[in-house]
């Protein structure tokens, strides 16, 4: 499996560690909600197909990306910075309010 | 008569002869024989024992697919089992022995298990083990009672336990075009790809290329197809964008068109060459692959088939053409199809006399009968094999009429004489790699054998694995498929002439000939036609059940011989054509790889090490090391005839006496920077951050998302922005990860950055009542009494002219203070400390008594915080701050989480003065003939030196409850009963006066 790092280039999955589901919406951390807690934590839709995943580039640039791979035959259509990238729109939104 | 080696002939060298033994024998052959061959040219007949009848068993294949002539190859104390002996070169002083006999191969007790074959039927250990038999040995308890006599008689060869002294490397490769055999089809594509200037890499799981060329007596362009070989593959090694791999197992074919292989480098030499690994695995990358993997032959299903002489027909004309052995003197023939007749003329050459040809199918072609003319066979159109005779050798079959549209057999049987019968069963394309790919592989009724499916990645098929099983189809497709996978353009070419001997490619549909006796579809499993009939008799009807059931396919070769007459009995029990029963998917290793080529540099020499910057010095100052992950660290400083635990008792003891320093480098350290560092701390850690001073230090614990404990450490600030986490030290890439997953993908709002520190920094723990006098002796620029460095409070001097700094705290319950300076002058620094402290009795300790202290002060380290344990559990719930959430805040408080039944830390002493060993359960009431009721277990254990006792701590179910009460450890592995006392994990001066000073 390739993985290719918005940084590094095409590079092999032995350089990577999964981080997870990526489809997980954290609940705000002051949040009782337990049923969404539950969800966020144990909650995993495991589809035969496309998927959302967080890889980081652990033995790269450390970056964590978010990949769309088929859990069939580990085509990866597309891969995108997990926080959208510096400069992105979350990155500018956090940044404006600072 | 028995088989022989030839006057001439062969691509072996006669002019070298080569020694080794087998079953302690001793043995001559040839450069280029393989063990099979060069036993067979002895005249051995008898390789091995049958699986679960004992049968013997000779060669029946000459290549990677024998399932009967499995050996154990000995390299001095290492042993390798389940190598098939036609995969096993032979070289000066090779040492191979058979398998599954006692006490003899030629002399097996456990032969009487053909007597009893209705009892080891298909299933034998489902319906006697499973279920309820009568009497007192009933269900498993019977199990037990019979499991050590049925593995001792069934299995295969057994693994040794010494250690491997053989280096593995892994090898990345990426190419254009990966040409997987070396066949005619294999040489032509790759030729043809290299002449278009792509990269190209050709392996062959043979030491030999050339694949059918070396054994086929076919011509090309006028000249043996063997030296065509040999001339194309010098050619190839000529180029610079061709690397040839032989003896190399394309094994596995992943995504991305990545491709796993297995070069046997030395195994078929006497010592490896300098530096030479015995396996190298090759991941390989190729844009583009060829399949040109060939075809195996399959076997007849008919009683005796297993029979000693009884072989494949392509294996023996094998063993005449490419190692000049004749398999017999006087051969049968029984075949489906017309390949067959090729290995009678190819006999009838070498010197053999082919006695019949008993082929199925009533109606033979011209060209057939003109064969069997020149091989001077007696012909028996519209015949069966029936029965054949003998013991560890062939000597007689019995043939019969038989009606290959209803299976009928006619008439009176005949006996024929013979010491050799060779058998043909059509043949089957080698696909395993297309199917690992990710296709189905589609039958084809003509050939009877499935075909290779679509690409479903970027591969091209040639020669026999596509079903084209002439050498002339092999040679055409081979160079289209060589210029597609290149990317070049087909042009009209002249292709080699091929002189051949003709044939229907086409076999008769007969896989199996009904007769009385065993006859076997998979020979490695010993699993009969009738065990795969019985199966379907008892309700089995997926073609995956049957398979399990029957263990049809499953042993180390996978079935490469058996799938296919297997699949065509269970299609006709079912009633069903071929196609609709299906066929099972291929999965990788297409054959057994080397754990070690896996492992490769992971292992042994090549492994990684990570030494702290003092590690010179511990080692020349008496340290007896001891790996922790891929650390070293002391574990004892010991004198002199001291036990470890005279060792670390006295260094323990030392400490509290007086003083004691330890290297602490390991450590996780990570430098936790920016404006929103210390909100970032409140949200990790359970404690808050926010309030800590600059200049002084603090406790934290982390917990996972789901509540559970994660880590524990200290924390300093040293300056507004900036701290210093410290980590355990098998957690450190683990909490640098954490670290990194959040501020990147929950919180990239906050302006923190983290790195990791851990080898910019040495660190030396000295802790004792003298402790404080000896860095008051040693450090300059800074005070170190109370006032200026209190408990937790961070100080920055010099010693020996080196910037370091000091914070005072402690894990060992002592005052102790923990002095970091820059890696490169760690040593240094240590020196200065181990000179200072010399006159108040200081010593170095190393990790015993480092784990003595911390247990005797109750503090939790990776054996407490095992990834079930919370932070009340471990009586950390006083760091649990309710002003703030942090990770983990949420799930921590589940029902679960807080039940009063929960393992809670706690301490332990042992009443009987005895030690205590790890891992031991605790129970209420001692059993020791039937051991249960476990209510904990001890995760650390010491002999405390500070208590004189034998102490521990455990997980005890509602622990805090129990303490002041006796319970039991016990441990039957380790025969250690004994009461203990229950008390609180603070041991050692639970007010802590000491450390405070
Ligand atoms: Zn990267």
């Amino acid at each position: 499996m390739l993985i290719t790092c918005p940084y590094c280039g095409p590079r092999d999955v032995i350089e990577f560690t999964y981080q997870g589901d990526g489809n997980r919406e954290r609940p705000d951390p002051a949040s009782q909600n337990f049923e969404a807690w539950n969800a966020y934590v144990y909650d995993r839709l495991n589809p035969a197909g496309d998927h959302n995943e967080i890889w980081q580039h652990s033995g790269g640039c450390r970056t964590h990306l978010r990949v769309v791979r088929n859990t069939l035959t580990h085509e990866i259509s597309s891969v995108a910075f997990a926080h959208g990238g510096h400069g992105s729109a979350a990155r500018r939104k956090a940044e404006d309010k600072s | 008569m028995s088989p022989r080696r030839t006057d001439t002939g062969g691509r072996i060298d006669r002019l070298k002869t080569i020694r080794f033994t087998f079953d302690g024998a001793a043995y001559t052959g040839h450069a280029g024989d393989t063990l099979a061959s060069a036993l067979l040219a002895k005249g051995v007949t008898l390789y091995g024992r049958s699986f679960k009848y004992h049968r013997p068993r000779g060669l029946l294949t000459a290549g990677v697919e024998e399932p009967n002539a499995l050996v154990t190859v000995l390299k001095g104390e290492v042993r390798e089992p389940n190598i098939p002996a036609t995969m096993v070169e032979i070289h000066d002083g090779l040492v191979a022995i058979s398998q599954n006999r006692f006490p003899s191969l030629a002399w097996d007790i456990n032969a009487v298990n053909q007597l009893g074959g209705k009892i080891l039927s298909a299933g034998f250990y489902y319906k006697t083990f499973m279920g309820p038999v009568f009497g007192p040995l009933k269900g498993t308890r019977f199990w037990m009672f019979c499991e050590h006599f049925i593995r001792r008689a069934a299995g295969l060869g057994s693994a040794g336990s010494a250690k491997d002294p053989a280096r593995y490397e892994r090898m990345n490769a990426f190419c254009d075009v990966l040409v997987v055999g070396s066949g005619p089809a294999g040489l032509m594509a790759a030729r043809a790809a290299a002449d278009q200037g792509a990269r190209v890499m050709l392996a062959d799981l043979e030491p030999r290329f050339g694949g059918s060329a070396n054994w086929s007596d076919e011509t090309i362009d006028g000249a043996p197809a063997a030296d065509w070989a040999r001339r194309t593959v010098a050619q190839l090694e000529g180029r610079d964008n061709v690397r040839l791999l032989p003896r190399t197992t394309v094994w596995g074919y992943y995504d991305n068109n990545t491709l796993a292989a297995l070069e046997r480098v030395s195994d078929h030499k006497e010592q490896p060459g300098k530096g030479e690994p015995r396996h190298r695995y090759w991941a390989i990358r190729a844009k583009s692959v060829v399949l040109a993997t060939g075809a195996f032959e399959r076997p007849l299903v008919f009683p005796g088939n297993d029979r000693p002489g009884v072989m494949l027909a392509h294996a023996a004309e094998r063993y005449a053409n490419e190692f000049g052995v004749l398999p017999g003197e006087r051969i049968a023939l029984f075949t489906n199809n017309d390949s067959a007749y090729r290995a009678a003329i190819a006999l009838k050459k070498a010197g053999a006399a082919v006695v019949a040809i008993a082929d199925i199918r009533p109606e033979l072609s011209p060209e057939m009968r003109k064969l069997a003319a020149e091989a001077e066979a007696e012909i028996f159109a519209g015949h069966a094999v029936v029965a054949t005779e003998g013991g560890k050798a062939l000597s007689g079959l019995k043939l019969q009429r038989f009606d290959m549209t209803n299976g009928a057999l006619i008439g009176d049987a005949r006996s024929i004489h013979a010491d050799c019968l060779l058998m043909s069963g059509g043949w089957s394309p080698t696909i395993h790699l297309a199917s690992q790919a990710g296709a189905k592989a589609e039958w084809n009724a003509a050939r009877q054998a499935f075909l290779p499916p679509k690409p479903t990645q970027s591969w091209i098929g040639a020669g026999a694995f596509t079903g084209s099983f002439s050498t002339l189809e092999a040679l055409a497709e081979g160079r289209a498929a060589g210029l597609a996978a290149a990317g070049g353009q087909s042009t009209p070419a002249v292709l080699p002439v091929v002189e051949a001997v003709p044939g229907d490619p086409d076999p008769a549909p007969v896989f199996e000939i009904r007769a009385k006796g065993k006859s076997f579809v998979d020979f490695q499993h010993d699993v009969t036609a009738e065990d795969v009939r019985l199966a379907h008799r008892e309700g089995f009807v997926s073609v995956e059940h049957l398979k399990r059931y029957t263990t049809l396919g499953m042993a180390t070769d996978q079935g490469k011989s058996s799938n296919v007459p297997g699949l065509a009995i269970m299609a006709e029990a079912l009633g069903k054509p071929i196609p609709e029963v299906g066929t099972t998917r291929f999965r990788p290793p297409f054959a057994p790889v080397s754990i070690g080529s896996l492992a490769a540099e992971r292992f042994g020499d090549l492994r990684p090490e990570r030494l702290t910057p003092m590690h010179d010095w511990h080692l020349a100052n008496g340290a007896t090391m001891y790996s922790a992950g891929l650390w070293y660290r002391p574990m004892i400083y010991g004198h002199a005839g001291e036990t470890v635990e005279q060792a670390y008792v006295r260094e323990a003891k030392a400490t509290r006496d007086s003083a004691g320093i330890v290297d602490v480098s390991t450590l996780g350290k990570i430098a936790v920077q920016g404006p929103d560092a210390a909100a970032f701390l409140d949200r990790v850690y359970t404690n808050m951050f926010s309030t800590l001073a600059v200049g002084k230090a603090r406790y934290g614990l982390m917990l996972r998302e789901d509540g559970l404990a994660f880590d524990d450490g200290t924390t300093w600030r040293l300056g507004e922005q900036d701290f210093l986490m410290t980590t355990t030290t098998a957690n450190a890439g683990k909490v640098m990860q954490h670290l990194e997953y959040f501020l990147d993908v929950i919180w990239p709002e906050l302006k923190v950055h983290v790195t990791s520190v851990t080898d910019e920094w040495a660190g030396a723990a000295i802790g004792g009542p003298k402790a404080r006098q000896i860095l008051a002796a040693c450090v300059t620029g800074t005070a170190v009494d109370n006032a200026t460095l209190p408990f937790m409070g961070i100080v920055r001097g010099e010693i020996a002219g080196v910037p370091v700094m000091i914070c005072r705290l402690s894990f060992s319950g002592e005052m102790a203070f923990e002095v970091y300076c820059g890696a490169g002058h760690g040593t240094h620094v240590w020196e200065a400390l181990v000179e200072a402290g010399k006159p108040f009795g200081l010593v170095t300790y190393g990790l015993e008594a480092l784990g003595t202290m911390r247990i005797e002060k109750g503090h939790v380290t990776g054996a407490e915080i095992d990834g079930r344990t919370t932070a009340r559990d471990l009586h950390l719930d006083w760091m649990l701050s309710k002003k703030k959430p942090f990770i983990g805040s949420a799930m921590m408080d589940r029902e679960g989480l807080i039940a009063s039944d929960r393992l809670e830390l706690v301490g332990l002493i042992a009443l009987d003065n005895k030690p205590l060993n790890g891992g031991a359960h605790i129970v209420e009431e001692v059993d020791e003939a039937n051991p249960h009721g476990s209510i904990g277990h001890i995760t650390a254990c010491c002999y405390s030196p500070a208590l004189g006792k034998h102490i521990a701590l455990a997980l005890v179910k509602a622990g805090k409850a129990r303490q002041g009460t006796r319970a039991h450890v016990s441990d039957p592995l380790r025969n250690r009963f004994g009461p203990v006392e229950i008390v609180s994990n603070h041991f050692y001066d639970p007010e802590g006066t000491r450390m405070h000073g």
